[in-house]
């Protein structure tokens, strides 16, 4: 017996490896779900060995990096300011266009009550490492638990998402990239709003899944995250088609190119904290192209805060002529439960659809009067939505005396309003339809049953800062 | 002192210092993690750990040895990844055994014969990997050949340059 274990030592001894190997995989496996938490203690000890090397790499780089770059090679740093402050300036007018398209997109979530995800905080971190195989595609950041890192954080950069943080450890965080085959993304096509799943491959691609074949998607058409995950916020860039083919089971394959450098990643953003809100019809300051031309031109004068006043009714004025109309109201006051039964009842729905500056105020609840509902007076969530649109609060039309919120276009039945409760008993006119979302706010049609606006019509530049 | 199959003659044992047999092994799998972040393809062609464990099992033509140093190597490189800890354990258990019961056996202090075992041994190691990923694990694996013979040449030639570097560190027994 003796001879044969001697004979066969390092036989016996290899299999007696393995088996232990294959033992602590098996365990791993039947553990699956959270194999990483239990494996934890390990995996620290690799990775407290090997982070204070690439720590201190990275240290002694930036810091040569940055001697260089800030004290030496200063050329053409004057230059590159100045085309940098004329493109401020250009981006600043861009902004306030953008502002206002982003504005009127609030009011209509508002009106669906749509539940938004806003990036409230991130935390800047290096990349300092990685797993060394093409197998895990992971990163290593040098932030972890002290700097309020927690597991499943979305991981971006500027350029779009890179990942989710997969494990966190005191000053160290593992990052899955969305290109590794275990990570999974709810994404979706800009124009389309065709939704799908990201998937990575094993050669290190990245696929948008789930995609029905009968669907047409263009190669360099975007691609966005869905929200769908709940890791990354809605509306994030993902990247752009480059491929697209028939794949399996009645689905497309679609080749995504990652708007982020997966394989040149340095600094990296971590959300560390998002604020579900439900959209408000706000927003804190309404800037108009013409104001930041008149900033720029002294012999401009402000416009008179009291004109906005007296134009808008709405109290909240700066002294720059700039209307504060609605102010961000917390997620339990600002969730229009009973406006979402409203809005959604499709095209048949009864009861009449306040305006957008009610809908803030404490009358969401008073959305279906019962006694339109027996007046049989159908209602357009559509047309109340564009109503909104025409109406927005900063603008006079949005600043309708609350006693006069909106009746739907088709309800032209005269249906009459009855008293919510907070003295409002009136009907809006019927010739509300919508329109383009940079069209001009028009004087509502008076009918027999409805009281004049002529009082709210703002001035021109007032309904349309364009 | 072994007896070579192919010379005939008797092959010099080595070990290595205490620093040595740590810090390399730590040195490669530290290089095996950085770098790639500069040249994201060195980390798709070549496998530091995978040469340093060949090397140790080779230069002591100890199987026991060899087998321990590739589990250990392996298991590293696995905790720094995000899949179940021993994938690599297994392949470079079985690489670390392979390599040294093979350095006994045969002269690899040439350059050619340490070309064509590394060669054959990033084999063994991608195979015994894609088996036990697949097979144990269930992680999808597609083989690649064209990547495969690319990757195990770039692995080859750093090799060869590699162990002479490292042949420095060798002590006789």
């Amino acid at each position: 017996m003796e001879s044969v274990l001697g004979r066969y030592r390092n036989l016996i001894i290899l299999v007696g490896v393995l088996f232990l190997q294959v033992l602590g995989l098996a365990v791993q496996v039947k553990k699956s779900g959270n194999d990483e938490e239990k494996t934890r203690l390990i995996r620290i000890w690799a990775i407290d060995a090997v982070t204070p090397f690439e720590r201190a790499v990275v240290w002694a780089q930036n810091g040569s990096s940055n001697v260089w770059h800030n004290y030496f090679y200063l050329r053409g740093v004057r230059a590159e300011n100045r085309q940098l402050k004329e493109q401020i300036e250009g981006m600043r007018l861009q902004q306030v266009r953008l502002a206002d398209d982003a504005a009127q997109a609030r009011r209509l979530q508002l009106l669906l009550a749509f539940k938004e995800q806003f990036i409230s905080r991130t935390v800047a971190a290096q990349v300092i490492g990685s797993s060394g195989s093409d197998h895990s595609r992971i990163i290593y950041i040098d932030k972890g638990e002290n700097a309020g890192i927690q597991r499943d954080m979305a991981v971006m950069t500027s350029d779009g998402i890179v990942g989710k943080v997969l494990l966190v450890y005191p000053s160290v965080a593992q990052v899955l990239l969305i290109n590794d085959e275990s990570s999974g993304v709810g994404a979706l096509l800009e124009k389309t709003r065709l939704q799908g799943v990201l998937r990575g491959t094993t050669n290190g691609e990245v696929v948008l899944e789930r995609v029905m074949s009968d669907e047409q998607v263009a190669v360099g058409e975007t691609v966005l995250t869905s929200g769908g995950d709940q890791i990354f916020p809605k509306g994030l860039p993902v990247g752009t088609v480059t491929k697209v083919g028939s794949g399996r089971d009645l689905f497309l394959n679609i080749k995504i190119k990652p708007a982020a450098d997966l394989s040149k990643l340095e600094e990296v953003l971590v959300l560390v904290e998002k604020q579900e809100r439900t959209a408000t019809a706000e927003d804190a300051v309404h800037l108009r192209a013409s104001d930041i031309l008149a900033q720029r031109l002294p012999s401009v004068p402000d416009k008179p805060a009291v004109d906005a006043k007296s134009a808008t009714g709405v109290p909240d004025v700066t002294g720059n002529g700039v209307a504060n109309t609605t102010a961000t109201q917390p997620k339990s006051e600002t969730k229009p439960q009973g406006l979402t039964g409203h809005v959604l009842t499709g095209p048949n729905s009864t009861g009449q659809s306040p305006n957008s500056q009610s809908l803030t105020s404490s009358r969401i609840g008073s959305e279906k009067p019962p006694s339109a509902a027996k007046t049989g007076a159908t209602g357009s969530p559509v047309s109340a939505t564009a109503k909104a649109v025409r109406n927005p609060p900063g603008t006079s039309s949005g600043s309708l005396p609350a006693e006069q919120p909106i009746r739907p276009a088709d309800s032209t039945s005269s249906a009459q309003k009855p008293n919510d409760g907070l003295g409002t008993a009136s009907t809006e006119p019927a010739t509300a339809q919508p329109n383009p979302p940079d069209a001009q706010p028009k004087p509502a049609k008076p009918t027999s049953s409805s009281p004049p606006q002529s009082t709210s019509q703002p001035p021109a530049d007032e309904a349309n800062p364009h | 002192m072994p007896i070579t199959y192919t010379s005939g003659e008797q092959v010099e044992v080595y070990r290595f210092s205490i620093p040595v047999t740590i810090g390399v092994p730590l040195l490669a799998l530290f290089v095996q993690a950085f770098v790639p972040l500069r040249f994201p393809s060195f980390s798709v062609y070549v496998d530091l750990p995978l040469l340093v464990t060949i090397f140790f099992a080779m230069a002591r033509r100890n199987p026991i040895s060899g087998l321990l140093t590739g589990a250990f190597i392996g298991l590293a490189q696995d905790m720094l990844g995000h899949n179940a800890i021993g994938i690599y354990g297994i392949a470079k258990t079985v690489v670390g055994y392979g390599a040294s019961s093979l350095g006994v056996k045969l002269d690899v202090e040439n350059a050619g014969a340490r070309f064509l075992v590394t060669l054959g041994f990033y084999f063994v190691h991608a195979a015994v990997y894609f088996t036990v990923a697949r097979g144990l694990v269930n992680i999808s694996q597609t083989w690649n050949w064209p990547h495969g013979i690319l990757a195990g040449l770039a692995n080859a030639f750093l090799g060869v340059v590699l162990f002479f570097v490292l042949d420095k560190f060798k002590q006789r027994t």
